[in-house]
């Protein structure tokens, strides 16, 4: 049985800022990112759907410490989204000084966009990662 | 099924820049384990190795047939176990069902790491090879990072100041060194203040560097056999491997609505309390997989010893010390101790048998009376493991 949606799609919409996820025909649960079964009921009966992007921010961590080859992404950070149609999304949040960020951000509204992080030595590709900018 | 005793047990010095190879640090903590059992090498009929990042650290793959035929146990079954940290306690928890249903009545279990040859960069770039590397892998999320996630979901889950949290994080760290002193074994020797794990650098905020394990490399191993082996083996006192536990879960966001606790734990800890029927308040000592200082209190409540968001406080009251409600990471866990990732679930199950046996008063760390101890063990995202020991079997 084939993937619904699979990463190379998933990757390509995300790389035109178009997010997509997975409804569940039998309970209407969105999965995302794509799995082969709903996350909540495990049917496999999905049909793939674009999402808004909007969501509110959970949790956030500016990383001072990068794998190999990424020390020039430093400080970055990486954030928790809740989308609004449901599932938790995990991307980039960007567009605000890492030093201004505390717990005061969180719950705040975010929209999502697509950036590509080229890849290294040990991926297969270019990976297209969610941005989160904060909705003023 | 019948009953797993512990025998023997092996530990090399956990450390920074070891100067031996992997396959040489778990060859010396096989054979003593092997020699602690009253055992020859070729008494060994089957291994089964935790390592991880062979490949990486030293450019080898199974370790586990170069170590064996070096020490002579030769030409036997010999696998390595891979669950990112937890690869230690799945290679027990293999070992264990194979004595248990009687198809081996004497194996090895061992496990070995040597990430510190890889320097911090290439350290931390394989060490997130146990995040999903599509859907997490791009962001740049390293695992001080999933868990300077959880961290503030868990001040926001539980309503608790930040910067109280962080204090309460700190408190683990401090305990953490203070029985690290007395692990002869220990890779960091040093005694730390709340304050100075504050003021540490930041790694993933809110995680400072005194929030996390070091890279360690080392090897720890124990001889595993039938409880009719074992009587006619060695007149030690038995330790029994009376419940085991293992569950997994995918990336992160998988389990969304449930974070910041980890299902995996939970469901793992469900498995060995019903193949024991004891409950969280039975278990005497605890070693837990403390990588971060808020892995601990994540742990320390999925695992039933205290209600969720409660355990920093717990921590902060010596509930977690030697004489509190339940004595945790008494050899110093992952944080002063050491992490050697592959090794690190039979470090722990060496330190829970030596506690049964009574053997930790001369080291001044000895949990008076432990008749039931649990192991606990965190890979990647989500494959986490758990064991129950006893004295006296169950």
């Amino acid at each position: 049985m084939d993937y619904k949606l699979p990463f190379k799609e998933y990757n390509k919409a995300l790389r035109k800022n178009k997010l997509l996820g997975l409804k569940c025909i039998h309970c209407g649960t969105i999965t995302c990112p794509p799995k082969m079964a709903c996350q909540e009921c495990k049917g496999l009966d999905l049909e793939i759907v674009e999402l808004t992007g909007k969501g509110k921010l959970l949790s956030f961590s500016t990383h001072y410490i990068a794998p190999l080859g990424r020390d020039n992404e430093i400080p970055y950070t990486v954030a928790l989204v809740e989308l609004d149609e449901g599932p938790w999304l995990l991307g980039n949040l960007i567009d605000i000084n890492p030093r201004k960020m505390d717990m005061n951000l969180i719950g705040k509204q975010v929209t999502t966009a697509g950036r590509v992080f080229p890849g290294d030595t040990y991926s297969d590709g270019p990976i297209a990662r969610p941005v989160f900018s904060i909705v003023e | 099924m019948r009953k797993v005793v512990v025998l023997g047990l092996g530990h090399t010095q956990f450390c920074f820049n070891s100067p031996k190879t992997g396959v040489e640090m778990l060859a010396e903590a096989s054979v003593e384990a092997i020699l602690d059992s009253n055992l020859t090498p070729q008494d060994i009929q089957s291994a089964y190795i935790g390592n991880v990042l062979g490949t990486f650290c030293e450019g080898q793959a199974t370790i586990s047939q170069f170590a064996c035929d070096d020490i002579g146990c030769l030409n036997i079954p010999a696998v390595r176990y891979e669950g990112a940290c937890a690869s230690g306690s799945i290679a027990i928890r293999e070992a264990f069902m194979w004595v248990a249903s009687g198809f081996y009545d004497i194996v090895l279990v061992g496990g070995v790491e040597k990430a510190t040859a890889m320097g911090t960069s290439l350290a931390t770039r394989t060490f997130c090879m146990g995040t999903d590397s599509k859907y997490e892998f791009g962001t740049g999320l390293t695992f001080p990072g999933f868990f300077a996630l959880l961290t503030r979901l868990y001040a926001t889950q539980y309503n608790l100041p930040l910067a109280r949290l962080k204090e309460q994080m700190a408190s683990v760290s401090v305990q953490s060194h203070k029985y690290g002193m007395e692990n002869p074994h220990g890779q960091i020797k040093q005694e730390i203040s709340v304050d100075d794990v504050l003021k540490s650098m930041p790694v993933c905020t809110p995680l400072n560097l005194h929030d996390c394990c070091p890279f360690s490399d080392g090897a720890a191993a124990a001889v595993l056999c039938s409880e009719e082996a074992a009587r006619k083996i060695s007149n030690k006192k038995p330790v029994y491997i009376s419940g085991i536990g293992l569950a997994t879960s995918g990336k992160m966001t998988s389990q969304y609505k449930y974070l910041p606790r980890l299902r995996a734990r939970e469901l793992a800890a469900q498995q060995s309390y019903q193949m024991t029927g004891f409950r969280p308040e039975d278990i005497d000592v605890c070693e837990l997989h403390d990588c971060f200082s808020i892995a601990s209190f994540i742990a320390a409540e999925g695992l039933g010893f205290f209600e969720p968001g409660t355990a920093g406080e717990a921590w902060e009251k010596g509930a977690a010390a030697i004489g509190g409600k339940i004595p945790i990471n008494i050899s110093g866990g992952l944080k002063a101790k050491g992490h050697p990732i592959g090794a690190t679930g039979v470090s722990q199950l060496y330190h829970i048998t030596r506690q049964l046996r009574g053997e930790l008063a001369e080291d001044g760390v000895q949990v008076d009376g432990a008749r039931i101890g649990m192991v606990d063990t965190l890979g990647g995202d989500g494959c986490i493991c758990n064991l129950i020991l006893t004295a006296d079997g169950v």
